[in-house]
């Protein structure tokens, strides 16, 4: 018998199919990506219907691949982790069902992991954790700075308002006639263009780490539709780079106020956004002065995938966590509830 | 042969364990309750009453649809994996004609339906032998009844959804309808087990759900692809 441990993990929230295996905590075996981008693309975005009916096409094949991949068997693994939300709930159900079922069948725990606690924990595979440290969460639903003093424990300091910062670039990404997704569109475009446009930035009250982008994303748009109308001609790459630079300015200000504020050792930028370089080169330029450390992920880990929940499950299942076979889906987990859920003695 | 038989595809929830033909064990619930939540536990539970474990499974039968695209998952995806990892085979049977071989006894045809809203039903026309007459399919009631009154024969209808469509049946049959009490109605997951034993099981990683139906955002991108 080894004493190394091995945490098998699956993620259907949104439109990847994902399978992962981690050992020790934070070493990644195995990582398969199912992804099913090319068929939303149609839609312009993810059908919710959809999404499901890809999930349950591809999950035994999913879970195969990553089996063969890691070179280890059922028997081998010590837990089954799986994310039980936030997320499309019909998306949801496939994995947290299928995970119950592989759970059920080889009689091994099972531990339910929110989303977001993953991408945080994404990091964790390529640096260990030093607490307390912040995390920035950008991503298509999310634009949150979240506290953690120590492991499996989360403080929400600031959220958005109303739209995810992806959201924005999604729409604004769509008002440019842009293919879906939007967000790496804008993201090469900007690189390409010139800050010619003085959008807002929402600060909202002083000291207060809460986003709001709804505003931009309306100026953004009045912006073209009155260029429209006076016949003016505006670069779509330099729109991007003047709407980028807005979104990342308020982003890596609050980020980096909240990292002094809280005297944290790391800040770890997470969610599918942190793959944009313009938000990476920002940030990077920021925390210059700071003693904290940034730390962001590789973009294989940035994007939706199941190395993250097993990661962020291997530390739930270490501190006790375990789900009963009624473990549901649950599209509106709560962060800071799901870190505060009880755990055994 | 030790079979594990799940239905999960409508409100009717159902389990059995049936070993060497024998039905070791059945759960039916017929109530508006989450089958997420309540299905693994259900499978546990009979599983345990009837002394099963599961490398003991030799194959998994599923309904397969049609039904509600979230419980017909649910079954599915739990009957599709555990059967990949037990390594056995996992059959896929109509949701619909496991409602049908309630009325297997029958002089006539026989007609399970299952609502779809707005005036749809899933539903199919089987024989006494249970052959298929009319393909499942997915259509408005009142146009289906009128093809059914066509046919001038008896027709058995069965549905865990009958209050609401029960009128329109004894308008439009008039006497070739007959309508059975509650416990006809429903599909027994043991039925499921028997018509999965005989069958050729799916290649495992193929078996998905018979929605009989596409995603309403499919249905209209191919609208506008027409129109283009
Ligand atoms: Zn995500």
């Amino acid at each position: 018998m080894s004493n190394d441990q091995y945490i098998l993990a699956i993620e259907t929230s949104c439109d990847e199919t994902a399978v992962a295996i981690v050992k020790n905590e934070r070493e990644l075996i195995a990582n398969v990506v199912a992804s099913q981008i090319e068929s939303h693309k149609r839609f312009g975005g993810v059908v919710p219907e959809i999404a499901s009916r890809h999930h349950i096409e591809q999950i035994t094949i999913t879970l195969e691949e990553a089996l063969q991949q890691s070179g280890l068997t059922m028997d081998d693994m010590d837990a089954i982790a799986v994310t039980e939300g936030p997320g499309l709930v019909g998306a949801l159900l496939v994995g947290v069902n299928a995970a119950k079922s592989i759970a059920f069948a080889n009689q091994k725990p099972l531990v339910g992991v929110h989303h977001i606690a993953g991408h945080i924990y994404a990091n964790r595979l390529e640096k260990e954790f030093e607490f307390p440290l912040l995390s920035l969460v950008v991503s298509g639903g999310h634009t949150e700075l979240i506290l953690m003093k120590e492991h499996g424990s989360f403080e929400v300091i600031g959220e958005t308002r109303d739209d995810a910062a992806g959201e924005a670039y999604d729409k604004v990404a769509r008002t440019l006639k842009l293919p879906y997704p939007g967000g790496p569109q804008i993201d090469r475009l900007a690189a390409e263009g010139e800050v010619t446009i003085d959008f807002p930035r929402a600060w909202l009250e002083n000291g207060s780490y809460d986003f709001s982008f709804s505003g931009l994303k309306s100026a953004v748009i009045n912006r073209l539709h009155n260029a429209k109308q006076k016949g003016e001609v505006l670069r779509n790459e330099d729109v991007a780079a003047s709407f980028q630079e807005s979104v990342v300015d308020v982003l890596s200000t609050k980020a980096y106020q909240a990292a002094k504020e809280y005297g944290v050792k790391q800040m770890i930028v997470a969610g599918g956004v942190a793959a944009n370089k313009g938000l990476r080169a920002a940030l990077q330029e920021k925390f210059e002065d700071l003693d904290t450390e940034l730390l962001i992920p590789p973009l294989h880990l940035c994007t939706d995938n199941a190395a993250m929940i097993a990661a962020a499950g291997a530390v739930a299942y270490n501190q006790g966590h375990r789900a009963g076979w009624d473990l549901n889906a649950n599209p509106g987990l709560d962060l800071e509830m799901y870190g505060a859920r009880k755990r055994p003695e | 042969m030790n079979i594990l038989a799940i239905d999960t595809s409508n409100y009717v929830m159902g389990v059995a364990v049936v070993k060497n033909g024998v039905v070791a064990g059945e759960y039916i619930t017929n109530i508006k309750k989450n089958h997420s939540i309540r299905l693994m536990p259900a499978i546990d539970q009979v599983m345990k009453e009837t002394g099963t474990v599961p490398e003991d499974l030799d194959r998994i039968a599923v309904a397969h649809g049609p039904g509600s695209y979230t419980g017909v998952r649910i079954g599915m995806t739990t009957a599709k994996t555990m059967a990949w990892t037990l390594g056995i085979p996992v059959v896929g049977v109509s949701s619909l004609e496991a409602v049908a071989r309630q009325g297997v006894f029958f002089n006539g045809y026989v007609c399970p339906f299952f609502d779809a809203r707005r005036g749809l039903v899933y539903t199919g026309l089987y024989d006494s032998q249970m052959e298929l007459v009319k393909e499942e399919t997915n259509v408005l009631m009142e146009e289906w009844l009128h093809q059914l009154k066509a046919l001038r024969k008896p027709v058995l209808f069965l549905s865990q959804d009958m209050h609401v469509h029960e009128s329109m049946i004894r308008d439009i049959l008039g006497d070739k309808a007959w309508i059975p009490d509650g416990p006809y109605q429903y599909a027994r997951p043991s039925i499921i087990a028997q018509v999965g034993e005989t069958m050729n099981p799916d290649p495992l990683h193929e078996l998905v759900p018979n929605y009989l139906r596409i995603p309403e955002a499919e249905a209209k991108w191919l609208e506008q692809q027409g129109k283009k």
